[in-house]
């Protein structure tokens, strides 16, 4: 099953390569949406491992499973990409067929980061999927996109081919001859080994996350984005990065000696993330790029939860980072409405949109409160969840990141007072209002946040078990 | 000693044979096409080879030929690189207007040195099959007579492959006299009951190395590359590129892991510096170049480092990553070059990154196709290029060479972009309108060749793993 997911996007793909273009958008939506429902029934029945050798001399395996955590990544990752489908029907009208073949190609990828069980198979996708989104930005993003797309590819491989490295050494020292993960990370290291592959692991999640003081390439990357790449990045791609820290950074911590320094630094550096972005948003004169910089911040709440290394932080963090994916992608979704009527992202610019478009302020206000972490919707759950562990682990980090939840709130609220409320400009007073393609669009990401948001116990039920064995992993040594 | 000519020696020297026979054949008889000489030649020298592949190991001519595994994988990869410089040539020899049949003779005579190269085992035969590789590369790189930069890119190669054939032979000379004997056995013995810091000895490695390291264009030797692949006819560049290089660096082979690895901990260091050297230079320079093939000369620099890294890892690994990553080299590099020859039409040299603008609005299929080389250049998954990179890098932390894998995983990203600014060019520059790009069927199948097995032993690399843990065995 787990294979079929992968396959579908993949031979999408290959077969709209030799569809008539004005098909492609059509196909491209089929595809993901049939691979989306793939993902649920694999939700719902679970999935089976499945490995066979691929490169038996060195112990490669292609080996792909996935539990109750990668099962939840990869229904936002297909729901996502079908969105981010569905969101591009009007706006990309260039070179439609590459764009959509290249969306299938780079879904395909990023699933395989979320079940591979093999290094070699996980650092292939995880490396993979930068080429598909690097023309993603670079061909029809905005207007300083190539700038953007390099320097996302440039920043990334750096990271990534010290996790290549990493993975090695750990092959090496271990003296298992297989590239198994669980293998590899429970094998016995000395602490130098150990410290040197954790930091070499962390460097390329740190960037993909992106923590401070490595996020620099994120606000270009998702500003300069289309609309369909902003959506992916945030919702989907920043999560390789924490979902490499919980399966393949944390079980290296016992081993690496001075776990407590480490895990001190890391949570600093994501209270620094969390407080900085949530500043520098709040200074932003673009649209997108407040919304860009806000994820810095809420990746530094997830990061922080992780770095607590208690149930609840960790399962705080891992719905919170499915939450980000749905409220961030909301606000982007939203802002490339807004931008295909109006072609700037100024904030100065607009004013008193609810007017014109009501039905849009509507669910930009839910993504808004989703986001800003209001109760009985999602954020609220995974933000108190992280809250709470923060605490038990580190009183001090709960003090310092709740500043963050305000800061948070002050620059969504402010955003929303000078887009939305207000009188109505002269050029804002005619848009029209969603349309039925946009309703379809929001609407799903909108009944996720709200179910999130007032019953989160299945979703806790289902990351639970992924948690415990991180935690068992932690706490053997 | 006393047998002149045996069977055996008959049997390993038939790949050569053949070579020189169809090789003087196109020089001879220019009724006959010479493609299609050329595709005979390559027929019967794989057959050939074949054969010997079938027969296992041989030793012939007393010791001074060697048919083993290590020589058949290295003349394998001559015949595929000659056969597709043959194949990619016609057309754009005839838009040059140059197109005379005895392209395709010395390309095989080239190719006859280059057995030698990579199966003697006499430092005559070799230095013999090194000189005539070289003196071909003369004048194949001059092969366009009208032409100014072609003059002027083989004379430079002229003056400075023969000052280092010289540097070479000075080296050799010297073991000849520090040993008594010109074969690599009896020599490997009693280079082993020298005192290595003996300053003749060290004279004669230095100078040794150094000829190779010109011949291989690893810095600081690289000097002419630049300026010798740039004027040279583009098929005849990425034939000097591959099919050259990997012969010299069999050559290097045969000669340090032989005669001279009792003396590695004197030449180690010398190949780690170089090794970085070239990394750096090549990838440095290439950055800021506009001419494709001056930039894939820069690239190509730099990828003699990455398997030089290989040799300075210094283990079992090492080498097989080496000859990995040699292979892989060939592949991907041809398929560049191959679309470059495309890019030659009348009146537009097509070397530029201009040149390469827009070319996906242009000719999609072989925009795509260039990427999945540059890609594999760069070292990106699923690719050839990235399994090759992997594995060098595994021999490096297996020989605890940190400081040296880390500054080639560094360099895999600064590749990357300039890589990346043809892949910019490409896809999202303006098309011009401009000429189709020089399809012939040969460049069609040979694209289609080299671009399968680039991506193909990315995805499937098992089969070359064994076939190269075979070869070193």
């Amino acid at each position: 099953m787990i294979g079929l997911l992968l396959l579908v996007p993949l031979a999408g793909m290959l077969i709209s390569i030799f569809l008539p273009a004005r098909l492609s958008k059509y196909w491209a939506a089929a595809v993901s949406a049939a691979t989306a429902l793939l993902s649920v029934q694999l939700l719902r029945t679970g999935a089976t491992a499945e490995r066979m050798p691929w490169i038996p001399s060195l112990g490669v395996d292609y080996h792909v499973a996935a539990d109750g955590i990668s099962l939840l990544m990869l229904v936002l990752t297909t729901v996502m990409t079908l969105l981010a489908i569905l969101a591009s029907f009007e706006s990309v009208k260039d070179r439609v067929k590459e764009f959509y073949a290249l969306l299938l190609l780079l879904e395909s990828a990023m699933l395989g980061v979320f079940v591979a069980q093999d290094f070699v198979l996980f650092f292939v996708f995880f490396e993979f999927s930068l080429v598909p989104m690097y023309f993603l930005i670079g061909l029809w993003g905005g207007e300083r996109r190539l700038y953007a797309a390099i320097k996302f590819f440039l920043y990334t491989l750096s990271g990534s081919v010290f996790l290549l490295l990493g993975i090695i050494a750990l092959y090496l020292k271990s003296g298992a001859r297989t590239f198994d993960a669980a293998t590899l990370l429970a094998a016995p290291l000395d602490p130098v080994t150990a410290q040197w592959v954790f930091w070499a692991f962390f460097l390329a999640f740190a960037i993909k996350v992106p923590m401070f003081p490595l996020h620099t390439w994120l606000p270009d990357a998702h500003t300069e984005a289309p609309t369909a790449g902003s959506v992916i990045l945030a919702g989907v791609m920043l999560k390789m990065g924490t979902y490499g820290f919980l399966r393949f950074s944390l079980p290296l911590l016992p081993q690496a000696g001075h776990a407590r320094e480490i895990v001190t630094v890391l949570g600093v550096l994501s209270i620094i993330a969390i407080l900085y972005g949530a500043l520098v948003s709040l200074m932003q004169k673009d649209w997108k790029r407040l919304v860009a910089y806000s994820s810095v911040s809420h990746l530094g709440f997830c990061t922080l939860g992780l770095f607590s290394l208690n149930a609840s932080g960790i399962s705080g963090s891992v719905l919170q980072q499915v939450n980000h994916g749905i409220s961030t992608g909301l606000l982007f979704l939203i802002v490339g409405i807004v931008y295909e009527r109006r072609h700037t992202r100024v904030i100065a610019d607009f004013g008193g949109l609810a007017h014109a478009m009501p039905n849009m302020s509507v669910i930009f206000a839910i993504a808004m409160l989703s986001s800003a972490g209001l109760p009985l919707l999602n954020g609220f759950v995974g933000e108190f969840a992280i809250l709470n562990g923060a605490y038990q682990a580190n009183a001090l980090w709960a003090y310092w990141s709740v500043p963050g939840v305000v800061l948070g709130a002050a620059y969504l609220l402010w955003l929303y007072q000078r887009t939305m409320l207000g009188p109505a400009q002269e050029v804002n007073a005619r848009l029209q209002d969603l349309t039925v393609r946009e309703w379809l669009t929001v609407l799903p990401l909108v009944a996720w946040a709200i179910s999130i948001g007032v019953y989160p116990k299945p979703y806790f039920d289902l990351i639970a078990p992924g948690v415990k064995a991180a935690l068992e992993a932690l706490h053997r040594s | 000693m006393g047998n002149f000519y045996t069977s055996t020696d008959h049997f390993a020297l038939m790949p050569a044979l053949v070579l020189a026979l169809f090789g003087c054949a196109g020089l001879f008889f220019r009724r006959i096409s010479g493609v299609a000489m050329l595709v005979a030649g390559e027929l019967f020298t794989g057959i050939a080879l074949w054969r010997q592949l079938q027969a296992g190991a041989i030793t012939a001519f007393d010791g001074g030929l060697v048919i083993d595994g290590l020589g058949l994988f290295f003349n394998f990869l001559f015949v595929a690189a000659a056969a597709i410089t043959g194949l990619i040539s016609y057309r754009y020899l005839d838009i040059e207007d140059e197109h005379h049949p005895e392209f395709y003779g010395l390309l095989m005579l080239a190719q006859c040195g280059m057995f030698f190269l990579a199966t003697g085992t006499d430092l005559v035969t070799l230095f013999t099959g090194l000189e005539l590789m070289s003196v071909t590369f003369y004048v194949l790189v001059g092969f366009l007579r009208e032409n100014r930069r072609s003059n002027e890119a083989a004379l430079k190669y002229l003056l400075l492959g023969a000052f280092s054939s010289g540097i070479l032979a000075y080296g050799l000379s010297l073991f000849y006299g520090l040993t008594g004997t010109t074969k690599l056995a009896p020599m490997a013995q009693a280079l082993a009951a020298l005192d290595p810091t003996h300053p003749a000895v060290v004279l004669a490695l230095i100078t040794t190395a150094a000829g190779l390291f010109f011949k291989i264009s690893a810095a600081p030797f690289h000097m002419w590359a630049p300026d010798v692949y740039e004027g040279a006819p583009t098929p005849v560049t990425a034939y000097l590129s591959v099919a050259s290089k990997a012969a010299a660096f069999a050559l290097l082979l045969r000669l340090f892991l032989g005669p001279l690895a009792p003396l590695r901990d004197r030449w180690q260091p010398v190949v780690t510096v170089v090794a970085i050297l070239s990394l750096t230079i090549g990838n440095l320079a290439a950055v800021t170049q506009s001419n494709i093939k001056r930039l894939l000369a820069y690239s190509s620099i730099s990828h003699a480092g990455y398997i030089l890294l290989g040799v300075a890892a210094g283990n079992e690994t090492g080498l097989r990553g080496a000859l990995l990553y040699t292979l892989v080299y060939t592949l991907m590099n041809l398929g560049a070059f191959l679309v470059l020859v495309a890019m030659r039409r009348q009146n537009l040299p097509g070397e530029t990154l201009e040149d390469f603008s827009g070319l996906m609005r242009r000719s999609p299929v072989y925009a795509v196709l260039m990427l999945v080389f540059l890609l594999s250049l760069a070292g990106i998954p699923p690719t050839a290029g990235f399994v090759a990179k992997a594995y060098l890098f595994l021999a490096l932390v297996e020989a605890q060479q940190y400081v040296l894998a880390v500054i080639g995983t560094v360099y895999v990203a600064v590749s990357l972009y300039y890589y990346f600014r043809i892949v910019r060019a490409m896809f999202a520059g303006d098309a011009k309108p401009e000429a189709p790009l020089a399809i012939s069927w040969g460049i069609g199948v040979s694209t289609a060749v080299t671009a399968l097995t680039t991506l193909g032993f990315g995805l499937w690399p098992e089969p070359l793993f064994q076939w190269v843990k075979g070869v070193t065995r």
